[in-house]
């Protein structure tokens, strides 16, 4: 408890967590709003409704079969209207389903607590919920409960760091619902069995420790069971909460670069992921609404807000106290990561969990000046790379000097491009190289293919196996 | 309205290349007065003509090369005041201004200006200068009367003076030929400075690097403002203390051998080393001139490695080259290896073992 964990590098940005001590408030002010049908890591769903359709919240309004794909729900009651292609926040085009609300949010009947008696249910109850990793990344949550056998997770670890600055929405979660999470924690342990779990959170919220032990505490008198759940305090720096190195602080693990948490035998679920688990097996609502921290210097108010997935994002703000000034940035997510959007018209997606908007102070852009090699960078960078050499080799376009830097194993927390002195837009350049690299592996594997065509075409040998296709 | 879309991340750190060489200016500051007292206002001068003559060179080739104006980012400050804190106190003004030509134009601008050249600016220039000028570039000379930092002001002359290092040099070259009787040995060992007086800055040497107590003061500021991180520093003493009190003129082991409980024997072999951590150039050029961003290699192992390049190449120019001075050399020569170290110290990535070959692609 009282050791302070952390990994190597990483920077100190100003918390900014001016929203911490705002209960959360639910908006349900909303006309209309623009469910995205791609919402996760994974192919995008197929919608299930037509214009027209009276629709209730939960209500399944895209699905697909594919393995990796969770439903998506309405989180309004109202008239479907139509099914049209907006923008996404990422500049993508997506199908987005536009639901009159009104305004009286129906439930769905076939909302009801799951029945669960197997670890087969409760993987398939989860995956019915909608559910994908709130933390941001979008990883859908029931294969994350769902490793290889031989990859037994000996240890569950709750990543409460929100280590962003400026977003508290995790943290009133926890104030608010601890009871809900720790439900969560304990289904996923029961039902995927791990014997243990663990809660990481930063020491700038000293709070989280005294709340869960005041929760378990109280199920120990309720009910008389103990369970193995600790909470372990962590050091307050930026990115702690990357799951590499969030497993890392707490368990001593490195997960190697291109393997996942459950090589290393943990599994990681985001707090606000854990709860929905909780909320979904109390009564049965999936996913239609979550908690989002709005900041910045151009919004009226700050504070958590309760809102339903896919309210767009004007909208949201138009709601919960407009604007003081016209923003120059609207950033969904947190400064370290989030995304700038370029409109404010798109809709709430399942992994937001911040929209900032700041004005025109907050948004200055230094001017970028030449590398002086300074090594901040590399003393910044989690991953240990060298992010200086990234840079340099993305804006040459050296696809071997990339590969050399290892530039797919960056992470893309942003802390090379917060340290560097002479502002350079490192991030920028590793979205490019790694696009370059993309690309490159493309070509070649196409390559590939055309010769073992014309070779199977020239000799009309035997089928050669996909062995000619490069391993990364 | 119009939003501003660019990559995350959405916030910088407040520092910037101009902060950081401000800082460093800072950092220079107290050795800079302290020349100012130790050789008189002569000192002052040279440095006002030496930063002066940088920033006017980078304005004028950055202008000639149409590139956009650089002054502001305080590198030509930094590399006039060092430059001018690694000269003899009386040099000719045309020397300085030619040093600085040489030092922003030829090393910085001509390979693309800050962050491009591979060679530390100012101790390109001194090394020019040396070897253009080689005997106006060792005429040392002190003033007379010891810890009287106040006689610049009351008019006291400055003397002619070899260097302590010229001196140790003499001192055991004649000790080794023994041509010279032992009485004038003992003589020449009582005529070296005491370690006192070397850390004060009263002796011989370039104006901004014998008072070793200033550069210090530079230096925690430097380690306090976080703009270098200590290890190249630590590195380059430590393997150069260590040679020294092992393979020096007094070996450690040697001189405490047979009395190893007696305190005069230990400061007898704690001289030489510490004598050789407090002349010539090595505080000066271990915390200011090693630690150059630019010149010095990025990972954590390579600046380990350059330290202790550095300290190995100081001792054996001290010690077997020919010459009694052997900071600049060694600084530029490891400048030199600096890409050759970053390549082959880059980390592996978090978490990748190290025995695992990355195939690549
Ligand atoms: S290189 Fe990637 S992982 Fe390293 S600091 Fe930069 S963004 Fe983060
Ligand atoms: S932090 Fe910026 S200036 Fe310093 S080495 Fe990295 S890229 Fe270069």
């Amino acid at each position: 408890m009282s050791t302070v964990l952390a990994f190597r590098g990483g920077v100190h940005p100003r918390h900014n967590k001016n929203t911490d001590v705002l209960p959360s408030i639910r908006l349900t002010d909303f006309s209309e709003v623009d469910i995205p049908l791609h919402q996760q890591i994974g192919p995008p769903c197929t919608c299930v409704v037509s214009p027209g359709d009276y629709v209730c919240v939960g209500q399944v309004i895209a699905r697909s079969e594919h393995p990796m794909a969770v439903p998506i729900h309405s989180s309004v009651s109202g008239t479907v209207k139509e099914i049209h292609h907006v923008v996404s926040e990422i500049g993508e085009p997506i199908e987005a389903v536009r639901i009159e609300s009104d305004g009286k949010f129906v439930d769905d009947p076939s909302v009801a607590p799951p029945v669960i008696e197997s670890r087969e249910d409760f993987i398939a109850a989860v995956r019915a919920s909608g559910l994908v990793g709130l933390g941001g990344a979008a990883f859908p949550t029931h294969i994350k409960l769902n490793p290889p056998a031989d990859k037994k997770p000996q240890f569950l670890l709750i990543n409460a760091a929100e280590c962003e600055p400026y977003i508290t929405s995790d943290y009133r979660m926890m104030c608010e619902n601890p009871d809900q999470i720790i439900d969560g924690i304990l289904a996923v342990m029961k039902w995927i069995d791990i014997p243990r779990a663990i809660i990481g959170y930063e020491d700038n919220k000293p709070l989280v420790s005294r709340i869960f032990e005041h929760e378990l505490e109280k199920r120990i008198f309720k009910t008389g069971e103990c369970h193995d759940i600790r909470v372990h305090k962590m050091k307050t720096v930026y990115p702690q909460g990357a799951e590499k190195m969030f497993i890392y602080a707490l368990t001593g693990r490195k997960v190697p670069p291109g393997k996942l948490p459950h090589d290393v035998h943990v599994t990681v679920l985001n707090v606000s992921t854990v709860r929905q688990i909780g909320l979904y097996l109390r009564t049965g609502m999936p996913l239609v609404r979550r908690r989002i921290t709005l900041d910045g210097s151009a919004l009226n108010i700050h504070g958590n807000f309760n809102v339903p997935i896919g309210a767009r994002v004007r909208d949201i703000i138009e709601s919960a106290g407009g604007l003081r000034e016209d923003p120059t940035k609207v950033i969904m997510g947190g400064p370290m990561m989030g995304v700038a959007l370029d409109s404010m018209d798109c809709g709430l997606i399942k992994a937001n969990n911040a929209i900032l908007v700041f004005g025109s102070k907050e948004t200055r852009v230094p001017p970028e000046s030449a590398c002086i090699r300074c090594a901040r960078c590399v003393m910044a960078c989690p991953m240990l790379l060298q992010p200086a050499g990234i840079d340099q080799a993305a804006r040459r376009k050296d696809i071997e000097m990339l590969t050399h830097f290892r530039v797919m194993d960056c992470i893309e927390c942003g802390s090379c491009t917060y340290s560097c002195p002479a502002k350079r837009f490192i991030n920028q350049s590793i979205t490019d190289g790694k696009k370059l690299i993309r690309a490159e592996k493309e070509r070649y594997a196409s390559e590939q293919r055309l010769r073992t065509a014309s070779q199977k075409a020239s000799s009309g040998k035997e089928e050669q196996d996909g062995k000619s296709v490069p391993k990364e | 309205m119009k939003l501003q879309v660019s990559n995350s991340p959405h916030i910088r750190d407040k520092v910037t290349t101009a902060s950081l060489m401000r800082d460093v200016a800072i950092a220079l500051l107290p050795a800079a007065v302290a020349s100012g007292f130790l050789f008189g206002i002569r000192a002052v001068m040279m440095i006002i003509v030496s930063v002066a003559c940088c920033v006017l060179f980078e304005y004028l080739s950055r202008r000639i090369m149409k590139r956009e104006n650089t002054i502001l980012d305080f590198s030509a400050i930094v590399t006039g005041i060092l430059l001018a804190l690694n000269l003899p106190p009386t040099l000719p003004y045309y020397m300085i201004v030619l040093g600085a030509l040489f030092a922003i134009v030829v090393v910085k601008q001509m390979f693309g200006g800050l962050g491009n050249n591979f060679v530390n600016p100012a101790l390109a220039a001194r090394i020019f200068l040396v070897i253009a000028f080689p005997t106006q570039m060792t005429h040392w000379t002190v003033r007379e009367g010891a810890f009287s930092f106040f006689d610049s002001f009351l008019g006291k002359d400055l003397v002619s003076s070899a260097t302590p290092l010229a001196m140790m040099r003499n001192t055991v070259a004649d000790a080794a030929s023994g041509a010279t009787s032992s009485a004038t040995i003992a003589a020449e060992s009582s005529s070296l400075p005491s370690l006192l007086s070397l850390f004060l800055g009263q002796k011989g040497g370039c104006i901004g690097e014998v008072c070793i107590l200033a550069l210090l003061i530079g230096a925690a500021y430097l380690f306090v403002r976080k703009v270098i991180v200590p290890w190249i520093p630590l590195a380059y003493l430590g393997s150069f203390t260590i040679l020294v009190l092992f393979f020096g003129h007094t070996p450690l082991l040697e001189a405490v051998r047979y009395r190893p409980l007696s305190l005069e024997a230990w400061q007898n072999a704690m001289y030489e080393p510490l004598f050789m951590l407090l002349t010539g150039g090595l505080m000066i050029g271990a915390f200011f001139m090693a630690t150059d961003y630019v010149t010095s290699p990025v990972t954590r192992s390579g600046r380990i490695i350059f330290g202790i390049g550095c300290g190995i190449m100081t001792f054996l120019i001290r010690y077997y080259g020919n010459m009694a001075e052997g900071v600049s050399f060694s600084i530029i020569l490891m400048n030199i290896l600096t890409p050759h170290i970053d390549r082959m110290t880059l980390s592996k990535p978090f978490g990748e073992r190290r025995a695992k070959k990355h195939a690549s692609l």
